[in-house]
């Protein structure tokens, strides 16, 4: 296997609120291939943004802050770096694309001098030819007469145009890395297809490697090679994308595909549903943090708080009661 | 106005919805956001009719027409063969009884200073049902069909998670009985756990209470599984209509042909061709000449550019309408 691009181990995030410490994030361990595209997928207050602003280490400041574990990026710890350090890494080797591309890009501002921005920065181009580059990479991503663009503000354009500006300028300077936190939501089905198609063919084309999170499993099936199921701050299963899709065992994971209405089944029939709702991030449980919504829960569930087990491979679950599916049975070929 | 059919609960007629826009010193309506621009539906008691389309495209402000938010231009609004869209303000209140309404945001459409006990018997008072005890009676009643515990009535708006406010803006909106819900995007603020637990207590209601539903979202998967009939809309205008079944499989209209293809499918082994539309949606303010999709679809010729197509029937299957000049056979999908 390739040495992995980005390594997360046993990764804590804490915010300091007027109620108390709450652990956003809680013993989260995964790792990237160069290349490859890991899919974070979860409900809201599952951890998974936090997870992705404490690798740009863009934590809300005073309040959030890395409480233990390690952030590996080509050999450097980012958790350790001085924010001089980490403003050489940011927007170079990792580049990151926001859910709201309006509020992502400044609005008084022409998005050419915003693109050009991060090559004065990181690259020792000078003006001319950082302008040149940045026509070059709104071509790339699709954008009609990118020089005319260059001088237009972002109000002048429309939201799926937003989102590939604020891709160009991600990828403006070639980073090894991509996060993008749901990249797609605010937009509508037809645009979603033509950033995702985008988002691949620069990947293929730059071998980068992209962490992408969403809350849309479709999404997460279309796009990615590996995949992390979080669950109030913490793991619940990892793995391919076949793991999760083809033979998921935490009850958790199987709930989340059981509960997505398919164009594929006969409609207005029951959806199989999760129960109850997600716990308080002030208010964790001490055991499993699914133990109140599990329909396959044990004694221990309720005090211990289970580990990582391997299954095979790189699908690895948090489950004391792992609820392996029976041979033969295709979840995803239903 | 004769012609309303008795057998429909609602029937609109040719609904035209311009907003003015107002520009210069004087600000004169000098163009005009075709909304709505000549839609014709009808939905049949205990029916679900679907209503998809992009942002933009006037489904939001059809449902608002229907629920007396919205005067309309032109056209008609039959309820129960009653013309229901020019009646005045004292006139109003009985088919308001009857015709309901259930937002997408439950933060914004609850009175953050009303407790839910007053929420749910403000309808009542309104249209002066009952006394006091019997009032009460009724929110506990009500509380308990959308599955709420009866002490949340004493409780506010912001003690309760989106899935449980959702619930109590359904509570409110059955209170009077109603014969319609008009639901606006009612699942698409929420985690996919808590959407299904929303649609099945929506497919229940609806079993229960013999209720029809005009259900508004950009969720062509959501849509179809709790829809009997769809009806997509592009540019103010309904481009397809027909069952849901037949919507998936042998839709006729590009647009919809795009829309289901565009949907990512939670499945790592279906790796479909997709359609990848062009560009975004064009300005209803200025809507394309002819075919309001033509500069947007692959299979466009001349005709497209100058001549608009009507809705018309298939041959085989009356009820499926399209709004296209050619009968495009698509392969169906896997």
């Amino acid at each position: 296997m390739t040495q992995p691009l980005l390594t997360v181990d046993r990764l804590a995030v804490e915010f300091d609120t007027d109620e108390g410490v709450v652990r956003a994030v809680d013993d989260l361990s995964f790792s990237v291939a160069p290349g490859e595209t890991l899919g974070i997928v979860g409900e809201s207050g599952c951890g998974k943004s936090v997870t992705a602003l404490s690798i740009m280490r863009l934590l809300p400041q005073p309040m959030g802050s890395i409480a233990g574990g390690s952030i590996s990026f080509q050999g450097q710890n980012l958790a350790g770096l001085s924010i001089e350090q980490m403003q050489k890494i940011r927007g170079a080797s990792i580049g990151m694309v926001f859910q709201e591309p309006m509020t992502a890009l400044n609005p008084v501002k022409p998005i050419g001098k915003q693109l050009i921005e991060s090559l004065l920065l990181h690259t020792d181009m000078d003006v001319p030819q950082a302008i040149r580059r940045a026509i070059e990479m709104l071509d790339h991503v699709g954008i009609p007469s990118p020089d005319i663009r260059m001088g237009e503000y972002p109000h002048q354009l429309s939201g799926g145009m937003r989102q590939r500006v604020v891709i160009a300028m991600a990828l403006i300077c070639s980073p090894a890395l991509l996060i993008a936190d749901e990249p797609t939501t605010a937009l509508d089905v037809t645009i979603q297809a033509q950033i995702l198609e985008l988002i691949k063919k620069l990947q293929a084309e730059m071998d980068m490697a992209v962490i992408l999170i969403t809350h849309d499993l479709g999404v997460i099936a279309e796009t990615c090679d590996t995949v992390a199921v979080m669950y109030a701050g913490r793991m619940a299963e990892s793995g391919t994308v076949f793991d999760i899709f083809d033979r998921p065992e935490h009850p958790y994971t199987q709930g989340l595909l059981d509960s997505i209405p398919r164009l594929d089944l006969p409609g207005k029939q029951r959806l199989n549903t999760i129960r109850g709702m997600v716990p308080g991030l002030l208010d964790l449980p001490p055991g499993c943090r699914f133990e109140n919504r599990c329909p396959h829960r044990v004694a221990r569930c309720a005090t211990d708080v289970p580990g990582i087990e391997t299954v095979s491979g790189l699908h690895k679950v948090s489950c004391f009661n792992r609820q392996p599916q029976a041979a033969g049975d295709e979840r995803a070929g239903r | 106005m004769s012609g309303a059919s008795a057998e429909k609960l609602l029937e609109i007629r040719d609904l035209k919805m311009h907003f003015p826009v107002r520009e210069g010193i004087l600000l004169r309506a000098a163009k005009f956001n075709k909304a709505v621009d000549g839609v014709s539906l009808d939905i049949a008691p205990g029916e679900t009719l679907g209503l998809v389309g992009e942002s933009g495209c006037g489904k939001s402000t059809l449902g608002r027409c229907i629920v007396n938010l919205y005067r309309p231009m032109s056209g008609d609004i039959f309820f129960e063969g009653q013309e229901i869209s020019r009646l005045k303000n004292r006139d109003v209140l009985p088919y308001r009884q009857n015709i309901q309404m259930i937002f997408q945001d439950p933060m914004e459409s609850l009175n953050g200073r009303q407790t839910i006990g007053d929420i749910l018997e403000e309808p009542l008072v309104i249209h002066k049902i009952g006394n006091s005890t019997s009032r009460k009676q009724r929110v506990r009643e009500l509380l308990d069909i959308v599955g709420m515990p009866a002490r949340s009535v004493s409780r506010f708006p912001f003690e309760f998670s989106g899935g449980q406010r959702q619930r109590i803006g359904i509570a409110r909106a059955i209170a009077l009985n109603p014969k319609l819900l008009v639901c606006d995007e009612p699942v698409s603020a929420l985690d996919v756990s808590i959407q299904s637990q929303i649609l099945n207590l929506l497919v229940d209601l609806q079993k229960e209470f013999n209720l029809s539903y005009l259900f508004i979202a950009h969720d062509l998967a959501v849509v179809k599984h709790i829809s009997d009939r769809i009806a997509i809309m592009y540019l103010g205008r309904i481009v397809e209509t027909g069952d849901s079944e037949t919507i998936h499989l042998n839709s006729r209209h590009p647009y919809t042909r795009s829309l289901l293809s565009a949907i990512p499918v939670p499945d790592p082994h279906n790796k479909k061709q997709r359609i990848v539309l062009e560009g975004d949606v064009p300005s209803p303010i200025d809507p394309p000449q002819g075919c309001l999709f033509h500069p947007r679809c692959s299979f466009r010729q001349d005709r497209c550019k100058s001549q608009s197509p009507s809705l018309r029937m298939r041959n085989e299957a009356p009820s499926h309408q399209f709004a296209c000049h050619f009968d495009l056979e698509f392969s169906k999908q896997a």
